[in-house]
């Protein structure tokens, strides 16, 4: 099958690849861009594992086209912490909160977790539920990942996280 | 001394040992996308095989044509069951003594079972070839109901086991039977019943469902024909074990086989057998002479890889008028699909199932299992739980549930009655277990007074008459579940697979400058494996978990060990690190009386290093004594700071809990609302408090799935109907309620640092506490038992049944 020339910015650098047209983006950002972050779960849209951030909204990159997706910004997990290296809020949060226990949707979850967070900067735990509810986790429960999302926005807000009780 | 010396409880807390919450060294590398999980693994060359899959749940084939699928551009090869006969691969034996095709051998009996498998250069070029493999199918009658298995004239399922009347746990009594196992006394059971005041008897279903891991099964297999050596990496809960089965199948010699499991996206017992896609890798590459790499994709892990549970127990128990229990006899009818490929000890064709009188005394109980074939995919696999322990908690709570109910009692009171009191223990169970410790009144009472059971109790009653008097539509349950699980195995004297001992290992070294690397037989799938082996060894030899590394599931360095599922980490690997971390201890003693110039009885242990008794500042620390033992090794000793322990458990750990679900349901809609879920666990010594929450709230998140909605289904053709994410219920965040934890502490008393293990727990004592409470809801409207999942379809099912809505 004859391949098509894609290109795009990811986590805010040019990248370009070929690719047959009915190549899925995940599987271009995957293998084409080595950029493997991002995971498969369910190929039905359903998981959210392959989310990755396109042109500002989170999108099921198992279900994208990667030439639907030509010429766009793309944002994945590679592209979440600090310019200096260190985690971003979000992955701290994470790790503080222990938001994670396989790790397998977690790149999904904080992808998905950052966009809510530009859309809402401070979402009450409700929100937060139903903001990452196209996200799966077998492992954790959810409970620690809103917790996670939650010191995560404190952060980003400049405040001091405080758990609320349960 | 001076007031920089650091004090005894900040070189404790340096240490970051057992007890203290310390953050997971994993999320480092997961939260930036930096694992490194099978198919993130990419090999020069490497090739992708798929599989052809059978559409129909029985059917003879017969014939397999690939000659179009050879013409589609990237395809490489093609193989079926004729090519694997070649090198006696075309049936694999299970882990449960049965054999299984890896692909199909002349017919097929289950919907998506493996037909040929394809290889080409990518994945969509697989996907073309096996669209153009012309497979001949002749349909069969169809058997999909477990109980009409045995019954006469039932289609013959297994043509290559029908002529023998015996398997490997005895005696066949139908074509379809596989075995037949009891445990108990069945005279003095039956007396028991003849002479109760009281019985029920109950037919309880716990339906198929399966694990689903969010990564799923994968593998890639490199043969190095110069070399003779075969690679391979796989999703993998136990690669010790699939490295031994993958050298006695292939003939490859054991030492030329690199097994390795790289990080693992959960496994819950989905990734313990052994399945047709790593064996066609393997042969694929021999074959082809490149890396081969197989990934199933999720429906084919739903429909084909496994599943969990489709147990069908009569639960009989019997009581007297004061509601003391007597006896208990369970039938319980096993569907294993197509093939026995059920994951338990290889002694054991039910697994632990005669766990299943509880945390009762019952004095006598007879327990009968019958398993049986149908047209659906081979398992079952102990999904989040020891060996079918989950299935025998269900079936004892739902029983005492419903035994509460006959005799007018509160089901909390019925079990305080009924509990195994804390001097029994270690306590010896009618069915044959020796439960180690347990203190389960305390638990019980710690839980009803901080859940304020009492006042519940009170509200609902008042719910119940307004319900009456038509003030409201809403019925309130109250589900009560009090679980002891039997987890670890285990011990050499009943549990092996495949003939190889149930015991776990552990290899520390101890570098020159107290650095540490310590490698386990077990591999975490997400239980933070790398996190909390560091803890245990901070604490045991005084080395801060900061420095110390671990490194799980590749068999070319680690020790030989079974691997991570039925909760054995802890219980046997754990107390294997332990063991190891004392001889490296004791050790460091030599080396430390010989640079303070004692006798090595006159030190003694302080945090991280040894003190001479009585003269304080007479101390040596571990780092201290890491470098004089490769440095300046004392005369006679030799050089060097190392151990490895193997360790063989002298019984099994018995964690235990109390949990209690309150629900809301709407009979109009069959809506229901969790609104609270309390859950109190005892699993011992606990290592790291942050990780045993997170592991409860995972287990309670995949038990309320699979009570109230998670069901692998079939029509009567055998047709798969919950084939996807969409049909398959896995809770989102919205669903999933919040968790509250508790805990009591009662120590195993055999276990080197007296942990039980945690993971399954929530799985195994979750789903009767949900399905109580639904049916505890509707029991005051004359129902005994609903059978799982409830759904909001089976809960307005059933409100229509007891006549409450038209």
């Amino acid at each position: 099958m004859a391949k098509v020339h894609i290109k795009l910015k990811v986590n805010g650098q040019e990248m370009e690849g070929l690719a047959e047209p009915r190549t899925l983006l995940i599987h271009f950002i995957r293998e084409n861009l080595a950029l493997t972050g991002a995971h498969i779960g369910c190929e039905t849209s359903h998981c959210g594992a392959c989310t990755v951030d396109l042109d500002g909204k989170s999108v099921k990159s198992c279900t994208v086209l990667a030439v639907q997706a030509n010429g766009s910004e793309v944002t994945t997990i590679e592209g979440m912490a600090n310019p200096d290296g260190t985690l971003g809020a979000l992955q701290e949060g994470f790790r503080q909160m222990h938001g994670l226990q396989c790790g397998y949707c977690t790149p999904g979850m904080i992808v998905r977790a950052h966009r809510l967070l530009q859309e809402n900067p401070s979402p009450t735990d409700e929100e937060v539920r139903f903001g990452i509810a196209g996200n799966l986790c077998r492992c954790t429960g959810y409970q620690n990942i809103v917790k996670a999302i939650q010191y995560a926005a404190a952060k980003l807000r400049g405040e001091e996280f405080r758990e609320a009780a349960e | 001394m001076n007031d920089m010396t650091p004090t005894r409880a900040e070189r404790e807390a340096k240490l970051e040992g057992m007890g203290c919450r310390r953050k997971r060294v994993e999320d480092i590398r997961f939260t930036q996308g930096k694992g490194n999980y099978v198919d993130d693994i990419k090999l020069p060359g490497m090739l992708f095989g798929d599989f052809v899959r059978s559409p129909y749940a029985h059917a003879r084939v017969n014939k397999i044509d690939a000659t179009r699928a050879l013409q589609v551009p990237g395809v490489l090869a093609v193989l079926t069951a004729e090519d694997l006969k070649g090198v006696n691969l075309a049936w694999m034996p299970t882990l449960a003594g049965d054999v299984q095709m890896v692909l199909a051998d002349g017919k097929v009996l289950f919907q998506n079972q493996e037909v040929a498998f394809v290889v080409a250069t990518d994945r969509y070029a697989a996907a073309d070839g096996i669209e153009a493999v012309d497979v001949d199918y002749e349909p069969l009658e169809v058997l999909v109901d477990p109980f009409q298995s045995m019954a006469e004239g039932a289609p013959l399922l297994r043509e290559d086991i029908k002529d023998k009347t015996e398997g490997a746990h005895g005696k066949r009594k139908h074509y379809n039977h596989i075995f037949e196992w009891t445990v108990g006394d069945k005279d003095l059971t039956d007396a028991a019943f003849r002479n109760a005041d009281v019985t029920i008897n109950e037919m309880i279903s716990y339906h198929r469902t399966h694990p689903s891991p969010l990564e799923t099964c994968q593998a890639i297999a490199s043969f190095d024909k110069v070399k003779g050596e075969l690679t391979l990496w796989g999703t993998f809960q136990a690669p010790h074990v699939v490295r031994t089965v993958a050298s006695l199948l292939s003939k490859i010699p054991e030492q030329k086989i690199h097994v390795i499991a790289p990080d693992v996206g959960g496994g819950f017992g989905n990734k313990v057998g052994v399945y047709p896609g790593y064996i066609c890798a393997i042969v694929a590459s021999i074959v082809t002479g490149k890396p081969v790499k197989w990934v199933e994709d999720r429906m084919e892990n739903l429909t084909a890889t496994s599943f969990a549970r489709d147990y069908h127990m009569t639960t009989e128990i019997a009581a007297t008028k004061e509601g003391k229990v007597t006896a208990l006899r369970v039938h319980v009818l096993a569907d294993h699909g197509a093939f026995d490929a059920c994951a338990d000890p290889s002694k054991w064709p039910a697994g632990f199932f005669n766990i299943v009188t509880g945390s009762y005394d019952f004095p006598v109980a007879l327990c009968t299992v019958d398993g049986v074939y149908t047209n659906k995919a081979p398992g079952g696999v102990a999904y989040r739980c020891s060996f079918r322990v989950t299935e025998a908690a269900y079936c004892i709570e739902r029983g005492m549930d419903i035994l509460a109910q006959k005799l007018g009692m509160d089901p909390a009171e019925l079990r305080m009655r009924n509990f195994i009191r804390r001097d029994q223990f270690p306590y010896q169970s009618a069915l044959g277990w020796e439960y180690d410790s347990g203190d389960y009144h305390t638990a019980m009472k710690q839980a009803m007074e901080k859940l304020d059971y009492a006042g519940l109790r009170a509200e609902q009653q008042k719910k119940r008459e307004a319900f009456k008097a038509g003030l409201t539509r809403e019925i309130m349950g109250i589900g009560v579940s009090f679980f002891t699980e039997i987890v670890g195995a285990g011990p050499s004297k009943n549990c092996d697979i495949l003939g190889i001992a149930m015991f776990d290992s552990c290899e520390i070294r101890v570098h020159p400058t107290g650095a540490v690397i310590a490698r386990m037989g077990t591999k975490s799938q997400g239980q933070g494996h790398e996190t909390t082996w560091a803890q245990i060894i901070a604490s045991e030899i005084g080395i801060p978990a900061d420095d110390i590394m671990v490194e799980e599931g590749n068999t070319d360095t680690a020790p030989y060990g079974l691997g991570t599922y039925g909760s054995r980490s802890t219980p046997v690997a754990g107390a294997a690190i332990a063991m190891a971390s004392r001889k490296v201890k004791a050790k460091a003693q030599l080396i430390a009386a010989y640079l303070l110039e004692v006798h090595e009885d006159d030190l003694e242990w302080d945090v991280d290093g040894f003190r001479v008794k009585g003269l304080p500042e007479k101390f040596k620390s571990m780092k201290e004594i890491a470098w004089t033992a490769y440095h300046s090794p004392p005369p006679g000793l030799e050089p060097g700071l190392e151990a490895v322990s193997y360790y063989d458990p002298p019984n099994m750990t018995y964690p235990f809990g109390a949990y209690f679900c309150v629900m809301d349901i709407d009979v109009d809609t069959g809506v229901y609302k969790v609104r609270r879920f309390y859950a109190l666990d005892d699993c011992g010594t606990r290592i790291n408090p942050m990780i045993i929450e997170g592991q409860v709230h995972g287990g309670l998140t995949e038990a309320f799935a699979i009570a109230m909605g998670q069901e692998i289904r079939y029509d009567e053709g055998g047709n798969v109907l919950t084939g996807s994410f969409m049909d398959f219920f896995i809770p989102t965040a919205v669903e999933t309620p919040v968790w509250e934890t508790d805990f009591t502490v009662t120590p195993s008393p055999h276990h080197p640092i007296g942990a039980k293990g945690v993971g399954e727990s929530p799985n195994v004592g979750g789903v009767p506490a949900f399905s109580n409470a639904v049916n505890d809801a509707f029991s005051f409207l004359g129902s005994t038992h609903i059978q799982m999942p409830h759904d909001y379809w089976r809960n307005w099912e059933a409100a229509k049944k007891l006549g409450v809505v038209e």
